[in-house]
This record gives C-alpha cells, structure tokens and sequence, in this order.
C-alpha cells in the first residue's frame, strides 16, 4: 500500500522573498512602491526646503483675503471686495458651465456625424469625413483662437446698432449678435409663472410616461398608438393653457442698446461662444469617430436580420444598432468628456475667466503664491474628472450587457 | 500640462537654491551671458526690430548691465516673458533680472520676495479710447467693455477706480499686449488701459493714433522699475548703480559723444569717480574701474536713452515729466557717487 504523504510543511525563510515565485512579484513590488515613496518625498522634502531658503512657504491664507479683482461672468455674486476663494468658486463655475454645454453639444454632434458617415449617401459621407478630419487634426487651441478672431472681426460692435439708420439691427428686434457676444432676451418671472414651469416640468414626465405606454401596449398586444402629435400635444398644451389664463405672467426682459454697451437680457459672451463651439465641435469630431467604430463593431448580420423582419432603416439603427453600439461607444466617449474638461483651461486664450484664468492666472499673479495654487488646481481637475468618470461608469454600467 | 508646471517649479526651486548660494554676478561670469526678462514686445520699451534684435527703454538698462560686467553690451540672452510669466521666470533662477515695465509695489518686494533696484520710468495708469466715442473724462465710462493686460497691477487698480466712482464695467482679460490691441482696435472693448506709457506705445503702433485719445486721468502711481531676487545683495548692488549710473550721468553731463574725453580724466571728482579714473567704486561691485563707462557707452545716458525710445521726437512721443532729473523739477535723483 502506497501512502501519499504531503510534502513536509516548508517553514517561512526570509530568502523565499526572492527564491520563491510566490513571493517574488510582492517583494519587488514592495521594493518600487518604497522606491517611489522616497522619491516623492525627496522631491516635497526638496521644495519645502528650497521655498524656506527663498524664504518662502506654503501657506493658503491668501484665499481668505480679498481678490481685488473684477471677473465679467460672474454665476454667483461677486465683486473686488469678494475673498480669492470666491474668485477661485466662480471660475470652477465658469469651468463646469462650459464644459457642461460643451459635453452635450459635443455628443449631439459626434453622434450625427458618426452616425452620418456610415450613411448610405456619398455626398453626406464624404461631408462627415471632411468634418471630422478637418477638426481632430487641428489643435483645439487654433479653433478656439479662430473662432473668436472670426467673432470679433466679423460681428458689428455694439456703436453699429446706434444711430437712426443703423448698419446693423437686431434679430427678430429680440437678439443682437455682436463682436463682444450674442445678447438675448431674459425671462422675467411674475406671479404665478412658478404654476407654469412646474406643469411643464409634468407635461415633459407626461410625456415619457405616454411613450412608454404606448410601447408596452405595443409589446403587449400589438396594437399602435399613434406618438408624434400625442406627444407634442401633451407637452405644449397645458403649460401654454395656463399661461393664458393665469394672465401671461411670464415675460421677457429685451435687450436694448444702453451707453455704451446693451443692456438687459442675457449675455453670453464671445469668449464663452468660442470656447464653447470650439470644444464641440473638435471632441465632437473624436466622439463621431468613436461612434462609428462602435457602430461598424456590431455585426451586419444584425442589420440584415432587422431588415428581414421589415424593419425600415432609421428603425434598424435607433432599435438595433444604436443600443448594441453604445456599450462600445461609452467608455471611450468618457475620456472624451474628460479631456473636453481638462481643454477648457486654454480659456484663458480668449479671456474667458475659468478657473485656470482666476485661481490659476489673477489670483496667482496677485498673491505670487504660485505652487499653492497650481496644487489646487490639479486637485480640482482631478476631482472634476474623477466626478465625469464615476457618473458616466454609472451610467455604462446600467447601459451594459446584461448577462443572463 | 498643469503637472509638468508644476514638477518645473519643484525642480526649477531646486535649481535656484543653488545658483543664490553661488552668487548671480560670479554665474553671469562664468556664463558669460545675461538672462534678462522683458515683454513679449511693446515698442519702445522693449521689442525686437527689423534684424530681430531687442530694442527699447527697458532693453537698454539690460544692455547697460551686461556692458557694465561683461564688457559686451550684447551677451544677452532675452527672454520675453508675460505678465503671468515674469516673476516665476525671475524666483526660479531662469533670469538674472527683470526688466520689463513692473511697477514696484509692497507686496512683489515684500511677499514675492523680490528686490527692486530702482525706477527707471515713473508712471501711472491711464485710458485710451477712440475719439469717435466722444468720451472726454475716465468718469464718464459707466457701463464701458474694459480691455485689460492680466496679471498686473492695472487690473487691481482698474477694481478699485471703478468701486471708487460707483460706475459698472465689464472687464476683458487679454494675455498680451499685441491681443489686447487687436481686441480694442476691432471695438471689441470700448477702452484699453493700462500704464500711460504703454498707452502710447500702443497707440503709436496703430494705423491712425490720431483717432484715438489717452484720457486726461491718471488713476495710479506706477513706478517702474528693474527688478532682482530677494537675497543676493552684490547682484542687486550691480543692477541699482547700472541704473544710477546712468540717471547720474546724465545729472553730471555726462554723454556718449563726450564720455572718450571725460574718462581721460576731468577736474570733477564726481564724474572721475564714476568714470573710474578716481576711486576704487568700481571693484567695491566686485566689476573693474571701467563699468560705468562701458555701461553708459552703450547708448547713452538716461536722457539719451529715453529721447531715442520713447521720447517727443519718437512715434511714442512721451514728455520727460516726472522723469525729468530732481534738477529739472522731476523725480530723478541719483544718489551720490562717492
């Protein structure tokens, strides 16, 4: 009779850490881990260091004081007297304005074009692959650069709407376009025009929850109900009947030329126009690019599948393709998003008063204290991408195949 | 790119510490040339010219310094620097000085731990605007688009003009000068202000100056000025007598037509001791008896050297004013040489 014996239990020898495979990988490991620690802390040793023999330190007392400095776009109340913390708040509000417009105009158009240059059409094709070569190939900074150039030459200044015959009028007498940015009317909110936005807020649940009844009585038994006037109906009526019968207490503020400049309504300045369409339309290039790989990713036979069921062809790519294709899409379109927010700190190339132009730029300058306030804003961006990335996985997670 | 900035600053703050316990005038020695910070162009205080050589006002107290230690006013490496730029430029050891129109203010010499070594333009901040706007007064600007050069004490002082008078504007951040100008010339901005030299500059630069007016107001005190580290006194010793020296020389009548002459030797004291043929002021800076006047061969005394930048007979056309010598009512007094 044969015993198998276990081979003896083999005690712990400090040389098992590099004989060993098993171990191996973790001491070496462990080795460049400690390797890296010292070397950050050679080089924080290092800076504090040289900042005490200048004579210097790391202090951020500054943000406490006041900013001396006027912003133009100001998203919450600020004036010069306003502590640099505030400053440093409007422009990570600036910051997270423009990206937010700018991450959504992107995905409009990056989605169009992607989709658009598988079309069928050879004119249209050919249009998208101009549009996309055109600008992912040119530095985002030039189109910054370009487009406000073109706003500031091209659009009359505001003195061209004085005057009894004008060079230069506004739009529908409401929106004035002009080389320091596009002036619109503004909303004034009277008594009651709190009913009209809530049930319009209602019209638009309304009106999802009507598609979606509609869908499950089409799944369910066949039958289909019609769903573009329905849906309109239920989104406009009851917020334009209540306006009128609570006596149209929503009006507009127009914008109208006072001294030098317009005055009333919205402003939107150059500076955030040209950041804005800039940003679009260069990520918006990558983002179609990444949907058409996602879209080429899914098999013909998909396609050919559909259309053997008498599927038309928009019906194929808004029921079958597109749903398969954005678990391919989302992940790159993330970075996307990511590198969109980290380009708008060129902003400051058209004086747009982002957070790299106040912390990073005015309040740099004025207090000098320069690695401070670079340490902030790397940790804000950091912050701010790791929000993107962690919203977006949410949303790739909920979006992914689900496994049966 | 905000990473790489900041390693820069953590391995440029190494680099510097190295170079202050060394001394900067024993480094430009051995380097043989100046690392001087300017503008990134603004005629006649500082720009390239037709040949690419840098020329102007500021440009000159560089030349009278590199002249002045190293016999060859042009061994210099210039390095054009921003508004935002220049005092990280300077702190971190990639230049030497910094002469580029900065106004010496409490906290740059205090804070920023820098050494101002004197002024060489006393200046003040002022408005341009275009004449068809019929604008005559600063205090009848409420409302008006503001261009504005960031990073700089104008924007501050811009802040506080306008709280002052109760009046709105609407600021326009510009990085450079050349853009600003663009912006202001498109109408972009009903008004660019900055220091009034400047404003000349500028406007001597444009297509019609005659269509554009520099109002009457000075709303700030700007002295400017070349600057150094906080710290190494002997280099900030070299840059400050540079700079008398030529403010003294002109006091004493001493030019670059007649300086051949009066350095053979003179019956005044206080021009043989700045010209070194009496005195040993000279190697006191650790230079030899000769800097002086190498420094003021370069381009002349200071009154020289503002009638061929910025002077009346130039495009800038600026008046001497307050930077006419203490003996002429202004606020030039050289203190003495001895």
């Amino acid at each position: 009779m044969t015993t198998l014996t276990d081979p003896p239990e083999e005690s712990f020898r400090l040389s098992m850490l590099i004989n060993d495979t098993r171990y191996r990988s973790y001491t070496f490991q462990f080795i460049a881990l400690m390797l890296l620690i010292v070397f950050m802390s050679y080089l924080g040793w290092n800076l504090v260091q040289n900042l005490a023999e200048q004579g210097q330190n790391i202090s951020y007392r500054f943000l406490g004081e006041p900013s001396g400095y006027d912003i133009n776009q100001t998203p919450i109340e600020y004036d010069s007297q306003s502590t640099h913390l505030r400053a440093s708040i409007v422009g990570v509000l600036n910051t997270i304005i423009v990206a937010f417009l700018g991450c959504v105009s992107a995905t409009i158009l990056g989605v169009t074009a992607g989709v658009l240059r598988l079309s069928p059409n050879w004119l249209v094709r050919k249009l998208m692959a101009a549009y996309v070569e055109a600008f992912r190939n040119v530095p985002v900074l030039i189109w910054i650069l370009i487009i406000f150039s073109i706003m500031t030459a091209a659009m009359p200044a505001p003195s061209a709407f004085r005057g009894d015959a004008p060079d230069a009028s506004m739009v529908f007498g409401a929106v004035a376009f002009t080389n320091r940015g596009v002036y619109v009317p503004s909303p004034i909110w009277g008594s009651g025009s709190l009913i009209v936005v809530l049930l319009f807020i209602a019209s638009v649940i309304g009106v999802f929850a009507y598609r979606r009844y509609a869908t499950k009585l089409l799944y369910d038994t066949g039958k289909l109900l019609p769903m573009g006037w329905p849906s309109l109906a239920i989104l406009v009526l009851p917020s334009v009947i209540a306006y009128y019968i609570l006596g149209q207490p929503i009006s507009l503020e127009y914008p109208e030329l006072k001294g030098f400049n317009f005055g009333g309504g919205i402003h939107i300045r150059g500076s955030l126009i040209a950041l804005w369409f800039a940003l679009a339309i260069y990520t918006g290039a990558f983002i179609a690019e990444n949907v058409r790989a996602g879209i080429q990713a899914i098999s013909r036979g998909q396609t050919e599948a559909a259309a053997s069921l008498g599927l038309r062809p928009r019906r194929i790519m808004n029921l079958v393709i597109l749903p398969q294709a954005l678990r391919i899409v989302i992940p790159p379109v993330i970075s996307q998003y990511l590198n969109l927010t980290k380009n708008s700190s060129l902003a400051i190339a058209v004086g747009y008063m982002d957070v790299t132009g106040t912390l990073g730029g005015i309040t740099l300058n004025q207090t000098g204290r320069a690695i401070e306030t670079v340490l902030m804003l790397m940790l804000f961006y950091l912050l701010i991408s790791l929000a993107i990335s962690g919203v977006m996985n949410l949303y790739n997670n909920a979006m992914k195949l689900q496994e049966r | 790119m905000k990473t790489s900035v900041f390693f820069a600053a953590m391995t440029a703050a190494g680099l510097s510490a190295g170079a202050a316990a060394a001394g900067t005038l024993d480094d430009v020695k051995a380097r043989g040339t100046l690392n001087c910070g300017v503008t990134t162009g603004l005629v006649g205080f500082a720009a390239p010219n037709a040949n690419g050589e840098w020329e102007g006002f500021d440009v000159a107290v560089c030349r009278a310094v590199a002249a002045a230690v190293l016999s060859d006013p042009t061994a210099i490496e210039f390095v054009p620097t921003t508004g935002k730029t220049r005092f990280t430029a300077l702190a971190s050891g990639e230049i030497d000085m910094l002469a580029r129109n900065t106004t010496w203010t409490f906290t740059r010499d205090v804070d920023l731990k820098f050494e101002f070594t004197g002024v060489n333009y006393y200046d003040g901040q002022g408005f341009m605007v275009p004449k068809a706007l019929g604008v005559s007064s600063a205090k009848e600007l409420d409302g008006a688009t503001v261009c504005i050069q960031t990073g700089t004490t104008t924007e501050l002082n811009l802040a506080d003009f306008f709280r002052k008078n109760n009046m709105d504007y609407e600021p326009v951040p510009i990085e450079t000068n050349a853009e600003s100008q663009q912006q202001y010339l498109a109408g972009a901005c009903d008004v660019y202000t900055t220091d009034r030299s400047g404003l000349a500059a500028t406007r001597a630069s444009f297509e019609n100056p005659e269509e554009h007016a520099i109002l009457p107001e000075t709303i700030s005190k700007e002295p400017l000025g070349p600057l150094v580290r906080h710290g190494d006194h002997e280099w900030g010793d070299v840059v400050r007598w540079t700079l008398n020296a030529l403010i003294a020389a002109e006091e004493l009548g001493v030019t670059s037509a007649n300086i051949e002459e009066l350095a053979k030797g003179t019956n005044r004291p206080e021009v043989n001791r700045l010209l070194g043929t009496e005195g040993t002021l000279g190697e006191m800076l650790g230079l030899d008896k000769d800097w002086a006047k190498r420094a003021i061969m370069v381009g002349g005394n200071y009154g020289e050297l503002f009638a061929k930048n910025i002077g009346e007979s130039t495009p800038i056309g600026l008046a001497r004013g307050l930077n006419a010598q203490w003996t002429d009512g202004g606020l030039l007094y050289a203190p003495p040489f001895r």
